[in-house]
């Protein structure tokens, strides 16, 4: 046996967190993304969905050592990729695949671009050069001790001449970072920070070097190494928050990559990749598959969850004739559908692109720290500049002199302080954020909520429940439940599924057999629609006040029907949620797809006066840039496909984990959980991030004009350099870790 | 006096030998997954 006693000794799962998914909802074949190497075994990528703990990993990697040919399954907890060498056939994959999923996870296959493009190269390059400089820094600087402890003559050169030999190697190394952005910079006759960084440590270095060879007092490596090391820090760190960035072009690419069943003029049916199918192919959709493309059904009737398009919450039926869209989920009979639109012609890629152009208009947001850096990287030029000019012509010092002290007004303007201002505020912020529960995935994001003054949400799955609920009315025949519940088990309708879970653990009715499209037959007993469940009884009116919503009926020989009925409900702490926005003084608006009835109730119910219904996603859009357009910094909170043009549109947006993945890769932010408090903090805890923020750039901005004119007027010496650079970074760290501290 | 070029040959060394030492670790992947590793200690090889 597996050993799962194991599984739940290790577990450590967060309750608030969804449950790694049930079941498997798509068939495909993944064969086509594995490469062959060498020696004849495949290789292939997986993301892992679902991971949650180390005995997630355990678990995996417990069921792939049980297959003889697999050579190595190894899990990356950091990444949540699996690793996956087999020998062999290369569908094989597919069996060990299927094996994980059914333990409850989702795998999806990373295509070899996909995986090239998401290796973390710049990264471990920052780390290393850090690594490099942190070394130099702390030998040069204990050097440096023995320096301004009052070292003389030979002893004082032999120590500069020792910190030459760390230093410059170090810095040659280290300094590659800048030294490439500040080229490209000048070369296109733009100037950035890293451009008073490079000439500032590259001056500084060779001043240093030429001071040593005359035998003079003063040398500043252990000031330029410091420097790189605390830039270095802070540009790692900026590095990671921007991360998830990567992330989300990768899952656009892997919804992309799913494949479709072409059937061809013989019947043959032959598995291809989206981009080789054509309008006029015939695909074959299965049961649980996604349709890859837009179309017309030629033959078969099934039920469909447009769900991820519409956003409507219920399946479709569709049969001969009917129009279908990528991206809806087949949740009965195999379908045969005549393409019409395919690839980038389908609305599934019209959505991708709408999203694309939206969220090319979004990244002209400056972040702060740009826009300071904008305008201080010209004055640190000028005033290095008049620095020497001054003390050369006017002042009539020897040009050695004048570079010095102009060297030392760059080390001492250098923004390290203003370069660590922002990411470890982030950084903080973020780490605080994703420990309870939100994923904040863009690194301007934060500073982009917390200019939110107008909250749009989405009302199916957003501000209600992403699964229909069971109404339990007085008299509620709970023994009817577990029956129908017995029946419902077989069937993936969102009805039975609700009614299951309503129900609880029960056993599978015997001989229970799905009729797709129309309910759940076992023997005598019929679960479905009233006209499958009681075959062409005539409906009476029911007494529940004359409401149609959602509904199921239970038909037993000699027994009287029963009738189970669902409401969508409110996700629990909606109401008091909306209301700390309010109190937040943020205006909320909602904006549905869904019939105007069913989304007047809701906003009624919530206070909300500002609501529509019906809309489209291009509507939506235009409703939400037209609220940008007037001026108002908008938040848009939604799950559905239909939604994902509008998140992108909006000034920031937000989607809850049970979206669909497409609004999720192109939100900001995602929550975790059921309840919709975490968008109510998440802008409380950006308002705080974005006043700490203010106040390091303030403090390191203030240092600077104090300490300018000291250098200025030639009065820094090496270790006031030191001193002042490495405690103002401090104090704006120190200050950053205030976020930390306070309870959300 | 002479001492003090023995001294700084060996911090020198020292600091080196960290740092070969760190970029070894960075270049055969133990920085990759540093949430795995510290749950993988916990669990019992059955090989």
């Amino acid at each position: 046996m597996l050993g799962l006693g194991r599984y739940y000794a290790q577990r450590v799962l967060d309750p608030t967190l969804r449950a790694p998914r049930p079941e498997t909802a798509e068939a495909r074949d993944i064969t086509r993304h594995a490469t062959t190497r060498a020696d004849g075994s495949h290789e292939l990528t997986l993301a892992v969905d679902g991971l949650q703990c180390g005995a997630c990993v355990w678990l995996i990697e417990s069921v792939l050592a049980r297959e003889p040919e697999v050579l190595e399954g190894r899990v990356n907890l950091t990444t949540r990729r699996l690793h996956l060498v087999w020998r062999g056939a290369a569908p094989r994959a597919n069996t060990f695949v299927e094996s994980i999923e059914g333990l409850g996870y989702r795998l999806v296959p990373f295509s070899a671009e996909a995986l090239a493009a998401s290796q973390d190269k710049t990264g471990r390059a920052l780390l290393r050069a850090l690594a490099v400089a942190g070394f130099a820094a702390g030998n040069v600087m204990l050097l440096s001790i023995g320096v301004w402890a009052g070292a003389e003559l030979a002893t004082r050169d032999l120590l500069h001449w020792v910190s030459a030999l760390i230093a410059m190697p170090a810095i040659a190394y280290a300094g590659r970072p800048f030294f490439r952005s500040a080229w490209s910079a000048l070369r296109h006759g733009r100037t950035n920070m890293d451009v008073p960084i490079s000439i500032g440590v590259v001056l500084v270095t060779g001043m240093s070097l030429v001071q040593t060879m005359q035998g003079a007092e003063d040398a500043y490596f252990d000031s330029a190494c410091a420097l790189l090391f605390f830039l270095l820090i802070g540009r790692l760190l900026d590095h990671r928050a921007r991360g998830q960035a990567r992330a989300t072009a990768e899952q656009l690419l892997m919804l992309r990559a799913a494949d479709v069943a072409v059937v061809s003029e013989e019947g043959r049916v032959q598995r291809r990749g989206q981009e080789s199918v054509v309008p006029g192919d015939r695909v074959l959709v299965g049961m649980g598959e996604r349709i890859g493309v837009d179309g017309v059904v030629e033959r078969g009737a099934s039920l469909l969850d447009a769900s991820l398009v519409t956003g409507e919450s219920l399946p479709v039926p569709a049969g001969h004739g009917a129009t279908v869209f990528a991206g809806t989920l087949n949740l009965g009979e195999p379908l045969t559908v005549r393409a019409t639109a395919t690839g980038g012609g389908t609305l599934l890629a019209e959505c991708v692109r709408l999203i694309e152009a939206a969220e090319a208009r979004r990244s002209r947001f400056v972040v702060l720290a740009d826009r300071v850096a904008r305008r201080y990287a010209p004055a640190v030029h000028v005033t290095a500049l008049t620095t020497f000019l001054w003390w050369y012509l006017v002042a009539g010092v020897p040009v050695t002199t004048a570079l010095l002290t102009a060297s030392a007004v760059l080390i001492i303007t250098c923004p390290c302080a203003l370069a660590l201002a922002v990411p470890v505020v982030q950084v903080i912020a973020t780490g605080r954020l994703f420990r309870s529960g939100m994923l904040l995935k863009s690194p301007t994001a934060l500073e982009r909520l917390a200019d939110v003054d107008t909250v749009v949400f989405d009302k199916t799955g957003t501000l209600t429940e992403p699964a229909l609920a069971l109404e339990r009315g007085p008299g509620f025949d709970e023994q009817a439940l577990k029956v129908a519940a017995s029946l419902a088990v077989v069937s993936r309708h969102p009805l039975a599924r609700s009614l299951v879970t309503a129900a609880g653990p029960v056993a599978m009715a015997e001989g229970a057999v799905e009729v797709p499209g129309q309910g759940v037959r076992a023997g005598e007993i019929r679960l479905g629609s009233w006209d499958f469940a009681l075959d062409g009884r005539v409906k009476p009116g029911h007494d529940g006040g004359g409401e149609d919503g959602p509904e199921l009926w239970l038909a037993r020989p000699g027994v009287a029907p029963v009738r189970f009925g669902f409401v969508e409900t409110l996700r629990a702490d909606a109401d008091v949620a909306v209301e700390r926005l309010r109190a937040l003084g943020l205006e909320v608006c909602l904006l549905s797809g869904d019939r105007e009835s069913s989304v007047a109730v809701v906003a009624q119910a919530l206070g909300i006066g500002a609501w529509q219904a019906e809309k489209t996603p291009t509507q939506k859009v235009a409703a939400v840039e037209a609220l940008v357009a007037s001026g108002r910094k908008v938040l848009v909170v939604g799950d559905g496909l239909n939604d994902g043009p509008s998140l992108a549109a909006a000034t920031v947006s937000a989607s809850p984990t049970s979206a669909a993945d497409i609004s999720q890769t192109v939100a900001d932010m995602v929550f975790q959980g059921a309840k919709l408090a975490p968008v109510a903090s998440v802008i409380e805890t950006a308002r705080r991030a974005r006043s700490v923020m203010r106040q390091n750039l303030a403090l390191s901005i203030g240092y600077n004009l104090l300490m300018v004119p000291l250098a200025v007027a030639g009065f820094v010496t090496p270790w006031l350099a030191a001193a002042a650079m490495s405690s103002s970074s401090l104090v704006v760290m120190l200050n950053s870790f205030r976020l930390r501290g306070r309870a959300a | 006096m002479n001492v003090i070029l023995y001294l700084l040959g060996l911090g020198v060394l020292l600091g080196a030998g960290g740092l070969t030492v760190f970029l070894w670790a960075l270049r055969s992947g133990q920085y990759d997954d540093m949430d795995g590793a510290a749950n993988r200690i916990l669990f019992d090889d059955e090989k």
